[in-house]
């Protein structure tokens, strides 16, 4: 019986999140849900954000009473059928409560710590997560973005195979000097980067420019990339939003930041305080605001982008999808249509530029499909 | 990321900029940290142990140890600053302005303005304020607000480790004299700093906390009191957002006053007197800018108008601490017309 129970735990969003703290049940014991349905609302130091159901099932028990704040890997709520008898229930819970905490607790204090390759004489900063034989996966973020970029996939991604995200160069707290900083110039480094993993073939979900330069790889290497998920990506069309990038490069107070960042959701909502200096704290490194700004002049000079990879995209064999949100306001939904097919096409309503962070669990869904 | 103290946090932000920037110097009292004693040069790092190494790095003419008279030690920064160097000086305890303020007030703080703006100042002047260690009266004050009065000089506060070294690093970096206020018992507080050099602006405050009910607004260890008082009045239901201003000229007044305009009701936190003081200062602010928002009269929790006592029970009354903070916030918060 008790094979059918399962066990709602604290998720790890990020990579300095040790606990949340549980704002709002989405569903009352007894409730049936589907897969995706949200089931409660969670709340870290960073960042409130929805826990999605997995797959379908009842909420039997709430352990975790709204407002409570427990570590990671803590029990908030039990799954099970319908017809389980509420002492096995109690068996579960108890059971969880004396043997599963001690797991927890040392996950707890050593978190996942991303780990530095050495690539082209420059330190690049890689988490890996997860194990399993499945054909690893690699993320490539976007413009500005870091390894927090995939704290809501990474973690749900990661079940059947080793993921990896990569922080480019300039980015995150991997070396700042982005050579050119064009395409051609960071397709060399994540090729080098994946060869210095021993990948022989991955899936890859990049987002934006990390979407531009999943294409690039994959031109020049199909036979190492088994599919390409991706998100909002650049590369599609001449249109991006040059007032958002501007508006990024030359933030370096809360305000400027607050505002440049909500141009990347629908909800402005998602944009905490903790975000912005997050992001601020990032600006402030040396060198950063030149490597951005060379990454920009390489990829959108004058509020246009400059790099094509339409033709690339369409000579691409394996699988690609693309997930766009309708409210996209960096770059335009309207680019999907320049490359469907082949690549199939998701957009997603109420999301804006951060389909893997404003829907999450949704685009955990389609990644899932893609690569089963 | 690396956890660090506020003394590492600053000692790595003058290595940085001493390797960045050959003009960098650091001049003041046993800066070299030893001289004279059975260990040597270097054996403590200066008196607060923030110096230490620099000397077997950079050598003695990048780090000059002076004689007891910070008259000399302003007046030889100034002058150097003036004509090319970054200097970064210190003047050990702030208590001893009285003995360089010309050198400080009358000089380093107006070159820009009497020269017509073709002089530049680049100067740092680190000192130590608080109280809190029976040093008695003439080393405990927090005269940070003497400094702020003053055109022409920048003053910066800061309250952690992170802070510390992107502001310090600021310092050195701007071409305006900054005064550099490091509280005596706050050297080993640690928190998250990066190995990299960053800067962080000045005027650009720190929001500690968001809370809709009262805008508190602390400086220094204040902020750390402020924080164990908010969490002691979230438990009765009193959301406190914290303001740490980090420098105090130039001051955020839009941070204080955006959230003020949301709370509708402040309180001032200052280890310094309270006369022509930062929490005078603030309050004003708001009479003066943030008066249709408020529904509460201000209040500021400060020291009172008296020397520091060099009875550690006294001193202990003398300093703010969580209880009067809270005490203020509720009263704050529970005013009604």
């Amino acid at each position: 019986m008790s094979g059918s129970i399962t066990a709602i735990t604290m998720p790890k969003w990020g990579l300095t999140m040790t606990e949340g703290k549980v704002v709002q049940w989405l569903k009352q014991p007894g409730a049936s849900f589907a897969s995706g349905e949200e089931l409660l609302e969670i709340e870290t130091s960073k960042i409130t954000n929805v826990v999605e159901a997995d797959a379908a099932g009842t909420l039997t028990r709430i352990v975790a009473q709204e407002g409570t704040t427990l570590p990671i890997g803590a029990l908030l709520a039990v799954i099970a059928p319908p017809d389980t008898p509420g002492a096995d229930i109690d068996a579960f819970v108890s059971q969880f409560v004396v043997v599963e905490p001690t797991d927890a607790g040392e996950d707890a204090a050593a978190p996942a710590a991303p780990r530095e390759l050495q690539v082209h004489g420059l330190t690049l900063r890689c988490l890996e997560m997860g194990s399993g034989d499945g054909v690893p996966m690699l993320l490539l973020h976007g413009f500005g973005g870091d390894l927090n970029t995939w704290m809501f996939n990474q973690p749900a991604l990661c079940d059947a195979r080793r993921t990896f995200a990569l922080e480019l160069p300039g980015h995150g707290l991997s070396s700042k000097d982005v050579g050119a900083g064009d395409a051609a110039h960071f397709t060399d480094v994540i090729d080098a980067a994946l060869a210095a993993l021993e990948i022989e073939r991955a899936h890859v979900v990049g987002h934006s420019m990390g979407g531009a330069l999943a294409v690039s790889l994959a031109a020049r290497r199909p036979e190492r990339i088994a599919t390409l998920s991706l998100l909002a990506p650049a590369g599609l069309g001449p249109e991006i939003n040059g007032g958002f990038i501007d508006a990024f490069l030359r933030a370096s107070r809360r305000r400027e930041a607050s505002e440049a960042l909500q141009f990347l959701v629908h909800d402005p909502s998602l944009i905490s305080r903790a975000m912005v200096e997050e992001f601020l704290r990032y600006k402030r490194l040396d060198g950063v605001e030149q490597a951005l700004e060379a990454v920009a002049r390489a990829w959108f000079p004058g509020g246009q982008q400059a790099v094509n990879l339409v033709a690339a995209l369409r000579a691409l064999t394996m699988p690609v999808q693309m997930i766009w949100g309708r409210d996209d306001r960096i770059v335009p939904v309207a680019h999907a249509a320049l490359a469907s097919p082949p690549a199939e096409v998701h957009v997603l309503d109420d999301v804006g530029h951060l389909p893997h962070m404003e829907k999450a669990g949704e685009v955990n869904r389609l990644i899932r499909t893609i690569v089963r | 990321m690396p956890v660090k103290t506020i003394r590492q946090a600053l000692q790595e932000a003058l290595v940085h900029e001493m390797r960045r920037d050959p003009r960098v110097v650091v001049i003041g009292e046993d800066v070299s940290g030893g001289a004279g004693t059975e260990g040597g040069r270097d054996a403590a790092g200066g008196v607060l142990g923030v110096t230490k190494g620099l000397i077997k790095e950079f050598g003695e003419n990048r780090v000059i140890d002076t004689p007891i008279t910070e008259s000399a030690i302003m007046g030889a920064a100034a002058g150097a600053a003036v004509t090319g160097l970054r200097p970064v000086a210190e003047l050990m305890f702030s208590d001893f302005l009285g003995v360089c303020f010309d050198q400080i007030f009358n000089q380093a703080a107006k070159f820009r303005y009497m020269f017509g703006g073709k002089a530049r100042t680049p100067l740092v002047i680190r000192t130590m304020v608080g109280a809190g260690r029976s040093a008695a009266a003439q080393h405990s004050q927090s005269p940070y607000h003497i400094f702020t009065s003053v055109p022409g000089l920048k003053v910066v506060v800061p309250s952690n480790a992170y802070d510390a070294k992107g502001l310090l690093i600021q310092a050195i970096r701007d071409d305006d004299p900054v005064v550099f206020c490091e509280h005596k018992l706050m050297y080993d507080l640690r928190t998250e700093v990066p190995d990299e050099a960053y800067t962080i602006p000045f005027g650009e405050a720190n929001v500690v906390r968001d809370g809709d009910d009262v805008t508190v607004v602390a400086l220094a260890r204040m902020v750390h009191y402020t924080m164990e008082a908010a969490e002691t009045l979230a438990a009765e239901g009193i959301e406190c957002e914290i303001i740490d201003p980090r420098t105090t000229s130039p001051l955020d007044e839009d941070t204080i006053l955006d959230s003020v305009e949301r709370t509708g009701r402040l309180v001032v936190v200052d280890e310094a007197t309270p006369r022509c003081s930062m929490a005078t200062d603030i309050a004003a602010l708001v009479a003066d800018k943030g008066f249709t928002a408020l529904k509460a009269p201000v209040r500021r929790v400060t020291a009172p108008h008296t020397p520091v006592p060099f009875a550690p029970s006294l001193e202990k009354l003398y300093i703010p601490d969580p209880e009067r903070i809270a005490a203020a916030v509720r009263e704050v918060h529970g005013f009604a017309r």
